[in-house]
Order: structure tokens, then C-alpha cells, then sequence
């Protein structure tokens, strides 16, 4: 492992306060960009807010504890249900409560399926969580009663407050409460990152061997890793619940698990600022595709396959240009620019980025 | 050391500068419409009226359904051809769903905020359009004629801008659970239905007619068993064992040719009965012979019973058949000509119909109110019934069956039916249908 020692004065020393400092500052900015974009645009800013939960909570499964999960989609399933139920019923819970419900369903469940997922490597492991990925959605049609099958539930969220003004647009407020579920995240997942459970996760990643003679417990801190992980997916799955009005197994599709998983590696595995360019990535890309097909008359089939056959190419090309995802892109950019050699090593380049935010390193 | 921390600043500065890039990038693409002195509603021009849908142009409802917006297309085409509506021509935009509900909610938000539509016109399907009545009328939108006959659609109340076309599959319902209880007297019914408020209404409407003892199973489906290879062979091998000998299904296309495949494959030979949108004989005579890779076709059509409330395609003395040829070998010759061809047709002439009611300068509230005025007359052999106190659309059907060519002949006079599950079934009045010409915007 690369270490650079590294030391920091003043109060941004503390971990905590410095990345308080930076949610305050990106909160602040996030108001006013939502405050003044078309409701459209403030609609795709809400999706990227609950992109940037799932694909954070990814990143920090595989890239920070080297465990692979393409059953992502489905804990966001488990997470949107838990939240329509809740919010089905006559005299619902505030939303807040629905979400950390959410987030506390979704993280049994992922004990559950991250206790199978640490004794599985590799290929197995990914086997694993997509048969979970893949059989999920069934269940809904198994007990049609509660689940109402394919066709789903509607979810009602209620206006946004009164005291906002009757003319305020839905979609800013539900772009402010996934923004918000985001921010605090990204937040928490990065004060875990340069903590000592941060750190046994890189441990166990790396070498288990050496983790444990370190006194690590490696299965216990697979499972925790999974746990939390899968609590982001939860709250993003109850955050898609509300920004969508409904919850249909055809949302979560393994297409979805995978797109989850895309998002993270297309903006640099273990970085959570690459979850964020992920997310956006995520919303941008269909809608950027679809409009340009829209431009040109396509066959239908042409058409509806056209997004995908971008997105694949897409990836692609980041694979090739930037190794490390967007994030390592941006990174290697700035190193160049300042005539410093880039980080070349995958592992390494993880580790660091991670560390910037570490001042214990 | 400073390094790291311009590193972290520097990493800070470039989210923002995404950020900031999408949102010029959105100030760019907002803007359109609204320069001319005729702009008087979102989504209307001087010269245009742009308005939207969602349809399963993939996905397991797009066999025959995917045809019904390039009709409804060729439609508006012929009458902008001919001048528009007031001068303005009518704009589609209709995208896929996939007939799922998640991708529904995205395209109609995209087609209301991003494209600026007038009005959503003809959104099909019950699973997928149930997601989004809300919105609509929480953005007072106007969601006309919706393609699916689930009841959700008649509720001025809840939703004064939602209004239905087709009649309601509690309609359909009653009229074919009175037929069966007619001309099938005594015989086991079993019923095979998607489990939706399509599927439901459906079950309500038979239910209100036929003596439950009678009635000995009733077996619901899912749209994704479709693509399983099982398929819905559970449903119907429970249907045979139960005895039925009548099968009613209130299916899909896509469900209705699975299902008789099934019952060949099982040797279950039950009189089918199959409502409206799930019997078109050449979407089904195309399914069956894709699916049983061309080993059979219209033969197991043979006997089919349904119903119809527009005239039969096959009735080329019908005026109206005759126009939807003549546009439709304009416009659209690549597609067949077909039950889901008349359909987007008649649906796109009742829109034009309400728009020219509209007045000279339509807005979103006048389109709602010449609909709920009412009184248009076109290809349905049944009144509409729409009105203030009522969003339902064509309020009856006529009874039809299929032969062994998948040629449909009718087999009843029309029959129309009050809302209420308890209401009576009547014979239709005559006059309900209109004549191409009757509006100067459709010159025949």
C-alpha cells in the first residue's frame, strides 16, 4: 500500500467538522442550482439524488471491502416497499420515519443475504447476489395480495409543505429530500471510510490472511460491510418510491442491479466522489441517447436499443481513457496538469482517495 | 501536504463545475412555444398543438398495441394535411413505456416538463397509467381518452382532467357474462384474468351476471409469466381440472395467443370468450404463428367469441372503414390493417373532435369542458357518456365471434349498460354512430 504521510492544522483537521464543512457548502450550492433549473431538470436532479445513495453504498461494498454485489436493484426493492406500504396506509408516518424504516428493513435483509455473501468469493458471490437480483421481483406476483403483482402500488407523498408556497414546484422538493438523503450519506459513508472500520475494511480487502493476524474478524466485517451497504440501497429504494409515486417489480429489474454497479465503476470504484459522477451519468446518459435518437428517425427497434448500444460504448471508453473511472480521470487530469506522475495502480489509486479525506494517514 | 488539501479543493471546484454545467445546459433546452399571438395554453402554438403519450412500443403488451400511436399518427397527419384544427396542426409525441410502470412515470414527467405537451392523449394501459393520473391532474394536465377500459379512468371528483374512451371492462363484462348466461346456458364457466384493475373490472362485470354456481374457478395472471417458459399453463391446467367449459379471459394479446397455445398443448378444448382488447384476429393470428414457429395460426381462432364497439375492419361498406383504409395505406401501408389500426384512428378523431370543440385559442380547461359537454359522434356504434358528472367513455358493445380465418361476424345488436355493477343491459339507440364529413376538418 502507497502511504503518505500527511498531516493537517486548523480546524478542517477534524475529520467530521471538514466533512460537515464541505455537505454545508454543497447543500448551499444544491439550493440554489434547484432553485433556479425547469422542473424537468430539478425531476432528473431527484433521481440523481437517490443514484448517488445506491451507487455510494456500492462503492464502499466493492471498493472498499473488494465484496461484489449484483443485487443491488433488489435491496432497492426491498427498501421501496418497505417505504409504499408504510405510505399506503390511512394516517401515514412522517416520511423521515418511512425512510429510516426503509433503510432498517432493507439493512436486515442485507444481513441476512451478507451473511451467505461472506463465505462466497468472486464469481460466486456475484452468482449469488444476482440469483437474489434476479428472483426478488417474483415474489411480488407470489403474493399479488400485498404486493399487487406486476401492476404495483401507488404511492402517495402528499404535496410538498404548505409554508413553501402552493405554487411550489413538487419535483424541487422531492429533488430537496433526496438531495438532503444524499448529502448526509455521503457525509456518514466518508467519516466511516477514514475510520478504523474504514480501515479493517481496506484490510480485509487487500489481504485476509494478513488482516486477521492483524486481529481483524473478517467475516463479521464482510457482513458489516454489506449491512451498510445495503442500508444505502434501502434508503435509495424508499427515496425512488417517493420521487416515482409507485413501485412496480418492473423498476427493479437485474437491469437495474447492474446499472447500479456500472454507475460506480464508470465513476471510479471506492471513490465517493465518483458515485456522484456515476449517478449523474446514470440519469444523463438514457435521456441524452433517447433525445438523440428522437433527432434522427429511427426504427422503433433501432430506437429503443439505441440508449443501451451508447451507454455500453460509453463505458467502454472510460475503460479505456480513464482505467480508475471519472473520478480517476479527474484526478489523473489534475496531477498532469500540476506535472506530477499519475497513480497508476487500481488498488492504490482507491486507497488514496480515501485517504485524501484521512488525516490519521 | 498543501498538495493534498488544493487536491481535495480542486476535486470540490470540478463537482461544482458539473453541476453548474447541467443546469446551463437545462436553461438552454427550456424555452420553445409561446412566441405567437395565438400561445394560449402550454404546449399550443399559432400554429401547433403538441401533445404526448406513453405506449408499449416493446415489452409484453407491444404485439398489435404497438400499432396504435403510428395510427393514431396517421390520423392527425390527414387531418393537418387537410388544415389542421383551427389552423393549427396536432404534434404526437408518443414514447415507450414498455408497458412498465416505472419507465411511464418518466416519460409522461418528461413529456409534461421537458417537452411542454398540451395534453397526454391515449396513454395505454391499466398498470401503467394508474401511476400517473396523480400527477396529471395534480399539474392540470389534461389525460384524455386513456387506452384501457379500467374504471380508475371515470372519477371527475378525484380527477376532473382524466377521462376514459373505450367502454369500461365492467361493461364489457356484464355484456358477455348476459351472453354466456344466454347462449351457454348451464355450462361451467372459469375465468382467466390479469391481475389488475383490467383483470378485476373485468371479474366484477361477469360476476354481476353469472350465477356463481356456474362460475368454478377464476384464475389470475401475471404479464411477466408471459416471457417464463411455463407460461400461464398453472392457470389453465386449473381451469381444466376444475371442469370449465367455458373460458372467459380478460388478457393482453400477448396472454390470449399463450393461452391458446396452452390449451392445445394440454388438450383442453373450452368455448373461449375474450374481451375486447385481447381479440384482435390478426395480432393474434400473428402471435400464434410466431410462437408455435408457424405450426398454427387463425384455425385456433375458430369460434372465438368477443365483442366490438366500432365497426368491423372487415366491413369495407362501412364509410368509416373505408377513410382508416384510405389513411392508413396513405400514412402507415407498412403495418397491418387491423383492430388496433381502427382503434388508435377513432381515439385520434375523438381528440380531434374535442380540440375543435375547444374553441379558436384552446387552453387546458377549455379541452375539459368540451369534453364533458359531449356529443361527439364518430365511428362507435355506441353513444359516449361523457359529461360532467361522468368521464366514462363509449358505453356499450356488440357481441362479435371469429371463424377458422380469423374473420370476425357479428353476433348481437350493440348493447349499452349504466355504470352501476347493478344496472341494466339495454339495447343501444340508434343514431350513435356519425359520418365522416360530419366535422369540416375531416374531408373523407
Amino acid at each position: 500500500m502507497s502511504v503518505l504521510t500527511l498531516t493537517r492544522r486548523g480546524p478542517l483537521a477534524n475529520t467530521l467538522v471538514r466533512h460537515l464543512a464541505f455537505a454545508v457548502l454543497g447543500g448551499v450550492v444544491l439550493f440554489f442550482l434547484t432553485s433556479t433549473v425547469s422542473a424537468y431538470r430539478d425531476f432528473q436532479i431527484a433521481n440523481v439524488g437517490y443514484y448517488v445513495v445506491a451507487v455510494a453504498g456500492l462503492t464502499v461494498l466493492t471498493g472498499l471491502n473488494g465484496q461484489i454485489s449484483l443485487g443491488h436493484g433488489a435491496l432497492m426493492m426491498v427498501g421501496a416497499y418497505t417505504a409504499a406500504l408504510l405510505l399506503e396506509r390511512d394516517n401515514p408516518l412522517p416520511l423521515v420515519v418511512v425512510l429510516l424504516l426503509s433503510v432498517a428493513v432493507t439493512a436486515a435483509v442485507g444481513a441476512l443475504v451478507g451473511a451467505a455473501a461472506a463465505r462466497l468469493r468472486g464469481p460466486y458471490l456475484a452468482g449469488a447476489t444476482l440469483a437474489f437480483a434476479v428472483g426478488l421481483p417474483g415474489l411480488t406476483s407470489h403474493y399479488a395480495d400485498t404486493f399487487g403483482g406486476d401492476n404495483g402500488l401507488n404511492v402517495l407523498t402528499g404535496p410538498p409543505p404548505e409554508r413553501l408556497g402552493l405554487d411550489f414546484p413538487p419535483e424541487r422538493w422531492q429533488a430537496w429530500i433526496t438531495l438532503t438523503a444524499a448529502l448526509i450519506t455521503l457525509v456518514l459513508l466518508a467519516n466511516l471510510a477514514s475510520s478504523r472500520v474504514g480501515r479493517s475494511f481496506r484490510a480485509v480487502r487487500d489481504d485476509e490472511v494478513s488482516a486477521e493476524l492483524a486481529g481483524i474478524h473478517v467475516a463479521r466485517t464482510q457482513v458489516l460491510a454489506f449491512i451498510i451497504s445495503a442500508a444505502c440501497a434501502g434508503l435509495a429504494g424508499g427515496l425512488t418510491a417517493v420521487v416515482s409515486g409507485q413501485v412496480s417489480p418492473g423498476a427493479f429489474s437485474v437491469a437495474l442491479s447492474l446499472s447500479i454497479l456500472a454507475g460506480a465503476v464508470l465513476g471510479g470504484l471506492g471513490s465517493l466522489t465518483g458515485a456522484v459522477y456515476g449517478a449523474i451519468a446514470l440519469v444523463l446518459m438514457p435521456s441524452i441517447s433517447s433525445s438523440a435518437s428522437d433527432r434522427f428517425t429511427l426504427s422503433t427497434d433501432v430506437q429503443h436499443n439505441l440508449p443501451l448500444l451508447v451507454y455500453g460504448a460509453l463505458l467502454i471508453v472510460v475503460m479505456l481513457a480513464a482505467p480508475q473511472g471519472l473520478q480517476g480521470g479527474v484526478r489523473r487530469l489534475f496531477g498532469l496538469l500540476r506535472g506530477r506522475a499519475p497513480v497508476t495502480s487500481v488498488r492504490n489509486e482507491s486507497v488514496t482517495e480515501v485517504s485524501v479525506t484521512d488525516p490519521e494517514r | 501536504m498543501t498538495s493534498r488539501s488544493s487536491k481535495t479543493r480542486l476535486q470540490l471546484v470540478a463537482v461544482g463545475a458539473v453541476l453548474t454545467l447541467g443546469a446551463a445546459a437545462c436553461g438552454g433546452s427550456s424555452g420553445g412555444g409561446g412566441s405567437g399571438s395565438k400561445a394560449s395554453a402550454p404546449g399550443v402554438t399559432a400554429t401547433t398543438v403538441t401533445i404526448g403519450s406513453h405506449q408499449p412500443l416493446t415489452g409484453p403488451a407491444a404485439p398489435g398495441y404497438s400499432e396504435i400511436a403510428p395510427a393514431a399518427e396517421a390520423m392527425f397527419k390527414y387531418i393537418n394535411d387537410g388544415g389542421g384544427i383551427h389552423g393549427r396542426t396536432i404534434q404526437y409525441k408518443y414514447k415507450d413505456d414498455g408497458y412498465n410502470p416505472a419507465n411511464t412515470v418518466d416519460v409522461v414527467k418528461q413529456l409534461v416538463l421537458q417537452d411542454k405537451v398540451f395534453a397526454i392523449f391515449n396513454g395505454l394501459g391499466t398498470p401503467t397509467h394508474s401511476k400517473v393520473t396523480d400527477y396529471l391532474n395534480q399539474s392540470r394536465v389534461p389525460d384524455l381518452f386513456v387506452a384501457s377500459g379500467a374504471r380508475l379512468w371515470d372519477d371527475p371528483k378525484k380527477h376532473p382532467y382524466t377521462f376514459g374512451w373505450q367502454p369500461d371492462y365492467l361493461i364489457e363484462g356484464k355484456i358477455l357474462g348476459k351472453y354466456i348466461k344466454e347462449n351457454f346456458a348451464g355450462k361451467k364457466v372459469g375465468y382467466l384474468y390479469q391481475n389488475d384493475d383490467f383483470g378485476k373490472d373485468g371479474v366484477a362485470g361477469l360476476d354481476s351476471q353469472l350465477d356463481a354456481s356456474t362460475v368454478v374457478d377464476k384464475q389470475p395472471y401475471e404479464t411477466s409469466q408471459l416471457a417464463q417458459p411455463t407460461g400461464i399453463a398453472a392457470q389453465l391446467s386449473t381451469l381444466k381440472a376444475k371442469g370449465a367449459e367455458i373460458v372467459v379471459s380478460f388478457s393482453i394479446p400477448a396472454a390470449t395467443a399463450v393461452a391458446l397455445l396452452t390449451n392445445l398443448k394440454i388438450g383442453f378444448k373450452p368455448q373461449m370468450v375474450v374481451s375486447n382488447v385481447g381479440s384482435d384476429s390478426t395480432t393474434l393470428t400473428g402471435l400464434l404463428g410466431k410462437f408455435s414457429k408457424g405450426a398454427v395460426g387463425a384455425q385456433l381462432l375458430n369460434g372465438l367469441v368477443s365483442d366490438s364497439y366500432l365497426p368491423l375492419t372487415s366491413d369495407t361498406a362501412d364509410p368509416w372503414i373505408t377513410l382508416f383504409k384510405k389513411i392508413h395505406d396513405k400514412y402507415i401501408p407498412s403495418l397491418p390493417f387491423d383492430g388496433n389500426v381502427e382503434y388508435g384512428m377513432s381515439a385520434a378523431y375523438t381528440f380531434a373532435q374535442a380540440l375543435d370543440a375547444a374553441g379558436d385559442n384552446p387552453t387546458r380547461q377549455s379541452l375539459i369542458d368540451a369534453v364533458e359537454k359531449g356529443g361527439f359522434k364518430g365511428p362507435g356504434v355506441v353513444p359516449f357518456r361523457f359529461s360532467k358528472d361522468s368521464h366514462a367513455g363509449y358505453t356499450g358493445v356488440r357481441i362479435v365471434q371469429l371463424d377458422g380465418k380469423g374473420v370476425a361476424t357479428f353476433k348481437s345488436d350493440a348493447s349499452v349498460t349504466t355504470d352501476e355493477t347493478s344496472g341494466s343491459i339495454d339495447p343501444a339507440p340508434g343514431g350513435a354512430q356519425g359520418k365522416p364529413g360530419d366535422d369540416a376538418f375531416l374531408k373523407p
